[in-house]
């Protein structure tokens, strides 16, 4: 079988397993075992890619295997990766594993919620190996779905609302990424040829201007929606604070990168024309996202918001570097999904664990805890250290690489954008440092808090897994873009054949 | 005419053939053993459907009046199917005191209009047309009326005998125009003479105006939700999903051939009632709380995606027409099948009553949950490649904007069907209904309704089987 369809068969396996069990510990042990699995199955990928490219394999697609599907209207099941695609799925298989640790207590219709938390990861990982247009829809919709009933069963606070919200408004991103789509379908080839959903394939040819124009808005804002471009960003915060921990490590961490991903494989680089064209838009949309997102979380004092709007402003981020559309840009922009994606999830298995003890999530109703439950407090400084851009850390070669890309455009436009975008660095930090300060350090507030435990082991097998990644980024980023570098050729090869009017 | 002439309307005959039998047979049962009805029938039946699925040459019998073709044995397939779903989700409800008189009535008046739709379906002229129709409409009145001491139900009936006399009414004036200005009421003949004359299009309208009348397209859609709330619940999911699916085929099959020279301007119109059919559809589903009412209304914006494929005027239009048609008798029979397994234990009908159903039913539950989503159109259950494949069909005639309209209506909708979920998984309940053991026929019905959920999406052989038998303007 092929490796990459693996990535879909081992979920739908676990999730069968799973409806045998009867307990928590049991659907809780299969549920670790699986997804154990699929860690190194991505590790296995990873290492299989790299040893594939340095044997010198051109391909833009590696691991290919596509099987007629729907004949009448050609649609397959087309599989295949690049740099960027592993990239997202080692990052999914990290994350999902730390997601299952994390919820290594949940009680409550233990099964139900394994099932539903895996089959969203099912969806991400059919969607970031689809090449068939139909089918990567196919996967985004079945991410999506569970949510509802992971937030709505499992969640806390005002769950139904939150969740009723995301799902309908991710919906309506679909509804205008399924206009774009069909679009692309219809115009996916010159007329009279073979109609074809294939990425590589309609990339072959040149969509009419004027169908770019009409199409390209629908599918960025489509994809948008699941990257928080503002304003339909207000899915997020809600969603983020009120689902159970897994689920928003797996929402804010992965889910949310379908979106960067899509934008950026479906949009610029099927339309590159009239993303050109209207990328001034969205940049001024994505560029309130940074600065808004993160101001946004100056003014919360729940940390689940912080982090949630702290997530509105760093996916913003990606889909800003996604519109510069260049190469420094564009290598940013995965880095930053990667680095975004270990680090939020960090976040909120932090403070999963964190409310577990307290039993508040408000910072003014904490404090002094890096006293009692040291591993946990030292574990949140690194998170929130990587998230404000330290050197040595993800979030400093992601936001690096994400500027250089932007400042390369010489246009005032840009420059204004681009600096807009920078100051956003400067709140992150006045954020991160106030509630790093007020959570962690000082007096103890409350004498409830002195018995607190530290950390437990499958939390630290959660938490360890994910700081490993961060680091491991952070100081040997030049991999990482390597392997991001070359499968950008298709796309800056594409960029460079149009005319760039103004520039 | 020969024996072998005849044997080609062989589903009609057989039902008609079925329809005697139970009479004769009622009439030698005696008070005690009527329930035996049940299982005669539910067998019998499910013999005429595998009959249906015996390969079959294409014919034309009395003049041209009657033609089959493998299109037309299909659909009559998917009709068969799913009023054999129907008969196995009704023997529960069929089986309490209050019916134990009536049981064979149920069977015979469900077969006769059976045997109308397969009239209309095969139907080669107007007035074979017009008669299945008819043979298909009448009975259904008394079927809605079935339980009589039941007020609401005896309005159900008049409801829906008033108004489908009405629209057979406009409908015979459209057909009358259409014989004065061409001659004749063959479809082949109508199709070749047909034009762009004032006349002609208004006597397309009145027709098409009728046909409204049947699938509750909006604004013809205002007896649907009373008569859909008074009738028992297996009529209703009968009238809502075969009475609807047979017309719905066999308007497709008029526009793509008898107004076809018609197409460039009823497409206008088309394009109108399609937005206002799921608008209106899913504004009032929003409201509902009975779940009968629920689903009737829900089953009207449904109606109004089936004309996206239509509006397609293609090939492709027409296979994601009957495809979806077949996806959604699965679904909406799911749903159905869940209140009406519900109602006949215990009675409750509304939404509320379904809060912490999951705790306590579910099997019960998930099979709802999944008709929801078919129904929504989410993945990976069939309903999602019916509706993406309307979807298809339109944007292939350049309707994008009528196509986002579309699917965020199927958003709007998703939004109602998550109610019914949200009922069931998430809400708390003092007194959940209690757990409960459906009988044999029920288990069957829905479980034939869960495979045809999962499978028809998967299993793309059944969409290009479609293909290969349908047609395009």
């Amino acid at each position: 079988m092929n490796i990459l369809t693996l990535f879909v068969v081992i979920p739908v396996l676990t999730v069968a397993g799973i409806l045998f069990t009867k307990d928590l510990k049991q659907s809780r042990l299969v549920s670790a075992i699986g997804m154990t699995a699929q860690l190194i199955l991505s590790a296995i990928l990873v290492y299989l890619y790299v040893t594939e490219r340095q044997a010198g394999n051109m391909a833009p697609m590696l691991f290919t295997f596509d099987a007629l599907w729907f004949p009448a209207l050609n649609i397959h099941y087309a599989v295949g990766v690049d740099g960027i695609s592993v990239a997202m799925i080692a990052l999914t298989g990290v994350v999902v594993f730390a997601g299952i640790f994390a919820s290594w207590k949940m009680e409550f219709l233990s099964r139900e919620f394994f099932i539903s938390l895996i089959l969203l990861a099912t969806g991400v990982f059919g969607f970031f190996i689809s090449l068939d247009l139909f089918t990567m829809f196919l996967f985004y919709e079945i991410a999506v779905i569970p949510m509802y009933l992971l937030i709505g069963i499992w969640g806390s606070g005002p769950k139904e609302y939150s969740a009723m919200k995301l799902t309908l408004m991710l919906m309506g991103g679909s509804a205008l990424l399924m206009v774009g789509i069909l679009g692309i379908y219809f115009y996916s080839v010159p007329t009279g040829g073979q109609l074809t959903f294939n990425v590589l394939e309609i990339a072959k040819h040149k969509i009419p201007i004027e169908m770019q124009r009409f199409l390209f808005p629908f599918t960025f804002v489509g994809f948008g929606i699941l990257g928080a471009l503002f304003p339909f960003h207000t899915w997020s915060p809600d969603g983020h604070a009120s689902a159970p921990t897994a689920v928003s490590m797996l929402h804010a961490g992965v889910l949310m990168k379908l979106g960067g991903y899509g934008a950026f494989r479906v949009a610029i680089f099927l339309m590159p024309e009239a993303a050109h064209e209207q990328a001034w838009i969205f940049i001024i949309l994505t560029s309130i996202s940074v600065v808004y997102g993160a101001f946004g979380a100056i003014f919360q004092k729940d940390l689940k918001y912080i982090n949630a709007y702290s997530s509105v402003s760093h996916c913003g981020l990606v889909l800003f570097a996604v519109l510069m559309m260049n190469q420094t840009a564009f290598t940013g922009a995965v880095i930053q999904m990667i680095s975004h994606g270990l680090m939020t999830a960090l976040f909120f298995a932090l403070i999963g664990m964190i409310y577990g003890r307290t039993h508040t999530r408000m910072i003014n109703e904490m404090g002094g805890l890096m006293k009692v439950i040291p591993f946990l407090g030292v574990v949140y400084v690194i998170a929130g250290l990587a998230s404000l851009g330290l050197p040595g850390f993800s979030g400093f070669v992601a936001e690096m690489t994400v500027f250089f890309g932007a400042y390369e455009h010489v246009d005032l436009f840009h420059r204004v954008a681009t600096i807009v975008a920078v100051s956003s660095i400067v709140i992150t930090a006045v954020y991160i440092l106030r509630v790093v300060g007020t959570l962690l350090m000082g007096p103890i507030t409350d004498k409830h808090f002195l018995h607190l435990e530290d950390a437990n082991w499958y939390e630290r097998l959660s938490t360890i897994t994910l700081v490993i990644g961060i680091t491991f980024i952070g100081m040997a980023p030049l991999w990482l873009s390597d392997m991001i570098h070359f499968s950008l050729a298709p796309i800056i090869a594409k960029l460079a054949t149009i005319q760039l009017p103004g520039m | 005419m020969s024996l072998s002439d005849l044997l080609t309307m062989r589903n009609e005959l057989l039902l008609t053939f079925l329809a005697m039998i139970l009479l004769t047979i009622d009439l030698n049962l005696n008070h005690a053993k009527k329930s035996w009805m049940i299982p005669i029938s539910i067998g019998l039946f499910l013999v005429v459907t595998l009959v249906g699925f015996i390969p079959q040459a294409d014919q034309t019998l009395f003049g041209g009046m009657y033609h089959t073709n493998g299109l037309i044995q299909l659909m009559k397939n998917i009709l068969n199917i799913g009023a054999f779903i129907i008969l196995l989700q009704s023997a529960s409800w069929l089986k309490t005191p209050a019916n134990a008189n009536k049981i064979s009535e149920y069977f015979f008046l469900l077969v006769t209009t059976l045997i109308g739709m397969n009239f209309m379906i095969s139907s080669g002229d107007f007035l074979m047309l017009y008669l299945g129709l008819e043979l298909a409409t009448i009975p259904i009145a008394a079927l809605a009326a079935f339980t009589h001491f039941n007020t609401k139900s005896s309005e159900a009936g008049i409801k829906l005998l008033l108004s489908s006399a009405l629209s057979s009414g406009i409908l015979l004036y459209g057909i009358s125009m259409i014989y004065g200005t061409c001659g004749s009421i063959y479809f082949d003949a109508i199709g070749a003479a047909y034009a762009n004359v004032p006349l002609q299009v208004l006597a397309f309208i009145f027709f098409f105006t009728g046909m409204a009348f049947k699938i509750s397209l909006v604004p013809f859609h205002l007896w649907t939700a009373d008569v859909y709330e008074g009738a028992p619940i297996n009529v209703t999911s009968y009238l809502s999903v075969i009475s609807k699916g047979a017309a719905a085929f066999i308007l497709i099959i008029v526009m793509f051939t008898v107004f076809k020279t018609l197409a460039p301007l009823y497409k206008n119109m088309i394009y109108l009632i399609a937005v206002l059919t799921m608008t209106v559809g899913n504004l009032f589903a929003m409201r509902q709380k009975n779940m009968k009412r629920f689903l009737a209304f829900s089953s009207i914006a449904q109606a109004g995606f089936i004309l996206l494929g239509i509006l397609g005027t293609n090939k492709m239009g027409m296979t994601s027409v009957v495809y979806f048609v077949l996806v959604y008798i699965f679904s909406n029979l799911g749903a159905f099948g869940v209140v009406s397994a519900i109602s006949a234990k215990t009675g409750k009908e509304y939404m509320d009553d379904y809060d912490g159903l999951y705790l306590t039913n579910p099997k019960l539950s998930l099979l709802m949950m999944l008709s929801m989503f078919s129904l929504a159109g989410i993945p990976p259950v069939a309903g999602f490649f019916g509706k993406m494949f309307l979807f298809t069909s339109a944007a292939s005639g350049g309707y994008y904007w009528l196509v986002f309209i579309a699917v965020l209506n199927a958003t709007i909708s998703l939004y109602y069907y998550l109610l019914v979920v949200k009922a069931m998984f998430i809400n708390k309940n003092e007194q959940p209904i209690a757990f409960f053991h459906s009988d044999g026929y029920t288990k069957v019905g829905l479980m034939l309704c869960a495979l045809g959920i999962f499978v028809l999406g998967f299993w793309s052989q059944v969409y290009e089987f479609i293909n290969g038998l349908t047609f395009g303007i």
